[in-house]
């Protein structure tokens, strides 16, 4: 019961803190400075949104059947060291990636679609092979014995209990790339970086502020969302948030 | 019906290469279970493995009711073999009707017929149907797990089943329970089963067959009691342990041992009567009572019939002990060393004496290698099955 009452207060002393903020932001006349960046917020979060999505779309399309294919029995010989050259990918910095693609695709969105595709590519190829290989031998060798063909086993065994670690793959992945979205505006792709980036050189900190705090409330709403779409779409007995 | 002809696994290994089944030729008769015995690394997984092709055979045949399997295609003929594993295996994204119905759905079964199979499926395995088709494995506890685990098996009816440890990490309370009710279903279901164990116990409990293996070969290839009256070497004989006359108690029934000589007074005669069939049946401390209708009354105490004269009615005691005809030697003997005495009436299904037991048929009987061959000691006809 106490901590019952306690989580109460804290709840209402969340709330109180960001009313206040309100106040404060509205009186200081922040607010105002604000929303009279609304307009552009709009435009540039629909860009940002739009490089995400096609970034992200096309980085799953291409990770899980890759992820799929590097575990697959035939190509154990392969899996391992692929996979360490794709870890050692994941360690390049995204503004890194790209700037290398710059180096050979020029500016503009594909260069960002690029480069965004490439560094959401791996955490999914990494989880997706990870899970497929974590799924227990004990439900492979059954899956076997009882006459599944590889590809049954793949679809109605491999596949529903390595989704989780999938899904999980698929969040990281994301959170990184919407992240990532403002430094496409670097290489003259849009997006919520322009705010950003154009707050800092004007030193202007409610422009900073107007591109910076969608894109967090982008990132966690993305989050949000794959989160919920694993709730619903991993099977109950293999889901631990739905145990 | 099963038939292993010179099935034999060579692994290839970094030291060499291992010969994990040896020209194993074995056949298992429709209808029984055959227990694979022997230590780990023998080779008996290895063999069960080779049948259904998760191991693939290095050469040699498998027959499946006098069919050749080499030819077939792998998912067909697995398919029509029922596999119990020890992990389970139960795929734990599917609800437990999911998991009982996958053969059949991979047959191409319909719906209707599927989901009534898995109702009749749940009912052999004693589990409520309502209460857990719609549930998944991890709600349930370790022994229930198994029991889907034969059911899937089970589901399409496939007269072979290969079973790999399947009891084997489940606790012993529930290990036992659950032997039971499975030899219960394969009275009914009459399945011709391959069956891998480590465990003596187990194999002489369900066994028609037991098959011991050592490092790739098929040592001794017979059914229980054979296996354990007549060991076929040293290995054989450790691995069955210091105390395999007493396991075979469990497989002998009274009926076995049991002869129809037992002399018996009634109510109405003497004592001195009562005495000289003592004497002349050698009975040490007591004589049986019986009624008119054959069922046993009490004892008279030779002690009483020497120094007493009258009716045995009026001198009786209450029958310390007695045994049915199917029940087995262990119970026998148990009552023997908890009453302190050397023989025990049997009686029938109706309640009346037939015969008895003495300690003397019995350890004859668990005495002597081949009883069939040497024939019975015992002066009278033993009280054969029917």
């Amino acid at each position: 019961m106490p901590i019952q009452t306690m989580k109460g207060a804290l709840r209402a002393l969340i709330l109180l803190v960001i009313f206040f903020i309100g106040v404060w932001s509205h009186s200081s006349g922040l607010l105002d400075d604000f929303l009279f960046y609304l307009p552009d917020i709009q435009f540039l979060m629909g860009e940002h949104l739009w490089l995400t999505a096609v970034s992200g779309g096309l980085a799953i399309l291409v990770a899980i059947p890759l992820g799929v294919v590097l575990s697959r029995p035939s190509m154990a010989r392969w899996a391992e060291s692929l996979m360490q050259v794709l870890n050692v990918g994941t360690t390049i910095p995204t503004l890194a990636v790209l700037a290398l693609s710059m180096s050979f695709l020029g500016i503009g969105t594909t260069t960002a679609v690029f480069g965004l595709f490439v560094a959401t590519l791996l955490p999914i190829t990494r989880n997706t092979y990870a899970g497929l290989k974590g799924v227990n031998p004990a439900l492979m060798e059954a899956a076997a014995g009882i006459g599944m063909s590889p590809t049954q086993r793949l679809f109605k065994v491999e596949l529903p209990n390595a989704l989780y670690v999938i899904f999980a793959g698929m969040r990281t992945a994301l959170a990184i790339n919407v992240g990532t979205v403002p430094l496409a505006f670097l290489i003259g792709a849009g997006g919520l970086g322009e705010l950003i980036f154009t707050g800092i050189d004007l030193y202007d900190p409610v422009m900073m502020l107007a591109g910076a705090i969608p894109t967090a409330l982008l990132a966690i709403a993305v989050d949000a969302l794959i989160a919920f779409i694993a709730f619903v779409v991993v099977p109950r007995g293999v889901n631990p948030a739905r145990a | 019906m099963i038939r292993l002809e010179s099935l034999t696994k060579v692994f290839d290994t970094k030291q060499g290469a291992v010969v994990a089944a040896d020209h194993i030729n074995m056949e298992v008769p429709s209808g029984e279970i055959c227990i694979l015995l022997g230590p780990s690394g023998c080779g008996k997984t290895t063999t069960l493995k080779m049948i259904n092709r998760i191991v693939k055979p290095t050469s040699g045949k498998v027959f499946i009711n006098g069919d050749d399997t080499t030819g077939m295609d792998t998912q067909t003929l697995r398919r029509n073999i029922g596999y119990v594993i020890q992990q389970i295996g139960l795929f734990p994204n599917m609800t437990i009707e999911e998991n009982i119905t996958i053969v059949p759905k991979l047959l191409g079964w319909d719906r209707a017929k599927y989901r009534e199979r898995a109702r009749e499926l749940m009912a052999m395995i004693a589990l409520e149907p309502d209460a857990f088709l719609k549930r998944y494995p991890n709600e349930l506890s370790g022994g229930q797990q198994q029991r889907i685990g034969v059911a899937r098996a089970l589901a399409a009816d496939p007269p072979v089943m290969l079973m790999d440890e399947p009891f084997g990490a489940i606790d012993p309370i529930n290990r036992a329970v659950i032997q039971d009710e499975f030899l219960k279903m394969q009275q009914a279901l009459k399945k011709t089963i391959m069956f891998v164990s480590h465990d003596i116990d187990e194999a002489i409990k369900m066994g028609d067959r037991i098959a011991v293996f050592r490092e790739g070969k098929l040592v001794q290839y017979a059914s229980p009691d054979d296996l354990l009256a007549d060991p076929k070497d040293s290995f054989v004989e450790s691995f069955l342990g210091s105390d395999r006359a007493l396991k075979r108690l469990n497989l002998v029934k009274a009926r076995e041992i049991a002869t129809r000589d037992i002399g018996t007074v009634s109510p109405g005669d003497s004592l001195d009567k009562a005495l000289a069939m003592s004497d002349e049946f050698g009975y040490e401390t007591a004589i049986l009572m019986v009624n008119d209708q054959q069922q046993p009354a009490g004892i008279v105490m030779r002690s009483v019939a020497q120094t007493t004269k009258g009716y045995c009615r009026d001198h009786f005691q209450n029958v310390p002990a007695m045994v049915g005809l199917d029940d087995d030697l262990r119970t026998v003997v148990s009552l023997m060393l908890a009453h302190d005495i050397t023989w025990l009436p049997c009686i029938d299904d109706q309640g009346r004496v037939c015969g008895q037991v003495t300690q003397r048929a019995l350890t004859h009987h668990l005495g002597s290698r081949f009883r069939a061959q040497q024939g019975s000691p015992v002066s009278t006809a033993p009280i054969s099955e029917e």
